[in-house]
C-alpha cells in the first residue's frame, strides 16, 4: 500500500481530541494571518496595506508580481510620490507617480494629476469621461517600501485558481495528517 | 516520509526567515548613505507665454540643466527617477507643482549629467496668474531600491521669473 495506505490508516485513527487539537491550531494559523492583516491596517492607514503591480506601467522600477507597501497619512501630497488610486467606475487600482499638484489655499482641496514612468502620456486618458484631475478622495496611499517578486503567488493564484485549489488541498492534507 | 516533509518545512521557512533578514538589512544599510547632489539650472528662453482659449495661461521654455545625483547610488539602488518641477503660489492655490522634465537614472555613470531641453510635460496654471511671477524650479529624485525603503529629496533653485507680457 505505501504512503497512500499509511496516510489514509493514519486518517481512520483520528481521535476526536487529535481532531480538535488540529482545528484550533488551523484556527490559529488564519487567525494570526487576520490579525496581522487587520494591523498593518491601523499602523499604515491604509484600506489595502499592501498590493501587488499588476502592469508594466511602472517600469523599470515596478515590474510585473513586485509587491508594494502603503502608507496613508494626512500629509500633503507632492509631485513625484507614488500612489495608489481608486477612479470611481475602475474595479482594479492603479499605481502611478504624482506629476502636477494645485493645492488650494484655505480648504484641504488638491487637484492632482498622474502618469505612470512608462507611459508615454499623462492618464486623463484612464480618468472618467471629462475627469481633469484626480482629488484626495481617490488616493488609496502612498507607496513607501518595495519588495520584488513575491506578488507572483497571487498572480498565479488569482489566474490560475486550480493551483489554488490544488495547494490549498494539500496543506489541508498536511494538516489533517499531520501528527505532533 | 513525515520527516521529509518536517525537513522541507523546516528548511523553507529557515530560508524565507535569512532572505527577509537580509532584505531588511539591505534596506536598512542605505541609512549609512549620505549623499551630496548637486545641481544647476539655467532657463535659456520662454519662447511661448500666452493665455489659452479657457482662460489658463501657458508657458513653454527651454532650459539647461547640469546634475551630479551619483552619490545617491548604493549596492542597494535600482534607479533613481528624477525631475524638474516648477513651483509657485497663486491667490487661488497655496502650492502649485508642475513636472515640466522627469527622467530614469538606470545606474551610477548616469546619474553625472547635462542637458538642454524643452518642457516634456505643458506649463498650464489653473487661471491666469502667471505673468510677472516669480517661481521655483525645483529638482526632485526618488530613490528606488532593489528591495526596500524608498528615498525622497529635493533641491529648490529660487529666483526664476517670468515676463510681464505674453509672447
Amino acid at each position: 500500500m505505501g504512503w497512500i495506505g499509511e496516510q489514509i490508516d493514519s486518517i481512520k485513527s483520528l481521535q476526536f481530541r487529535q481532531v480538535l487539537t488540529q482545528a484550533i491550531s488551523l484556527g490559529m494559523i488564519v487567525t494570526s494571518a487576520l490579525i496581522i492583516w487587520k494591523g498593518l491596517m491601523c499602523v499604515t492607514g491604509s484600506e489595502s496595506p499592501v498590493v501587488v503591480v499588476l502592469s508594466g506601467s511602472m517600469e523599470p522600477g515596478f515590474k510585473r508580481g513586485d509587491i508594494l507597501f502603503l502608507h496613508m497619512s494626512k500629509d500633503p501630497i507632492r509631485a513625484g510620490e507614488i500612489v495608489v488610486f481608486n477612479l470611481d467606475e475602475r474595479e482594479i487600482p492603479i499605481v502611478h507617480r504624482v506629476i502636477k499638484v494645485h493645492e488650494r489655499q484655505d480648504t484641504e482641496e488638491v487637484d492632482i494629476l498622474t502618469k505612470g514612468d512608462n507611459n508615454l502620456g499623462d492618464d486623463r486618458l484612464l480618468y472618467a469621461q471629462g475627469q481633469l484631475w484626480l482629488q484626495r478622495r481617490h488616493i488609496m496611499g502612498r507607496a513607501v517600501g518595495f519588495l520584488p517578486y513575491v506578488g507572483w503567488v497571487t498572480i498565479i493564484m488569482t489566474e490560475k485558481p486550480i493551483i489554488k485549489y490544488i495547494l490549498i488541498g494539500a496543506l489541508g492534507l498536511l494538516v489533517i495528517t499531520s501528527k505532533e | 516520509m513525515h520527516s521529509v516533509m518536517l525537513r522541507a518545512n523546516a528548511l523553507l521557512t529557515f530560508s524565507v526567515t535569512i532572505l527577509a533578514l537580509m532584505c531588511a538589512m539591505a534596506s536598512l544599510s542605505d541609512n549609512f548613505n549620505s549623499p551630496s547632489p548637486t545641481a544647476q539650472v539655467q532657463v535659456l528662453n520662454i519662447y511661448r507665454f500666452q493665455k489659452k482659449r479657457n482662460g489658463d495661461d501657458e508657458v513653454s521654455l527651454t532650459f539647461n540643466m547640469s546634475a551630479n545625483l551619483q552619490s545617491l547610488f548604493t549596492w542597494n539602488t535600482k534607479q533613481v527617477f528624477v525631475f524638474l518641477a516648477a513651483e509657485y503660489e497663486t491667490p487661488k492655490n497655496a502650492l502649485n507643482q508642475i513636472s515640466l522634465w522627469d527622467s530614469i537614472l538606470p545606474s551610477k555613470e548616469d546619474a553625472k549629467f547635462w542637458i538642454q531641453t524643452t518642457n516634456k510635460y505643458s506649463f498650464v496654471d489653473q487661471g491666469s496668474n502667471l505673468q510677472n511671477k516669480d517661481f521655483n524650479l525645483t529638482l526632485h529624485w526618488h530613490v528606488m531600491p532593489k528591495t526596500g525603503k524608498m528615498f525622497a529629496d529635493k533641491i529648490a533653485m529660487t529666483g526664476f521669473r517670468l515676463p510681464e507680457t505674453y509672447r
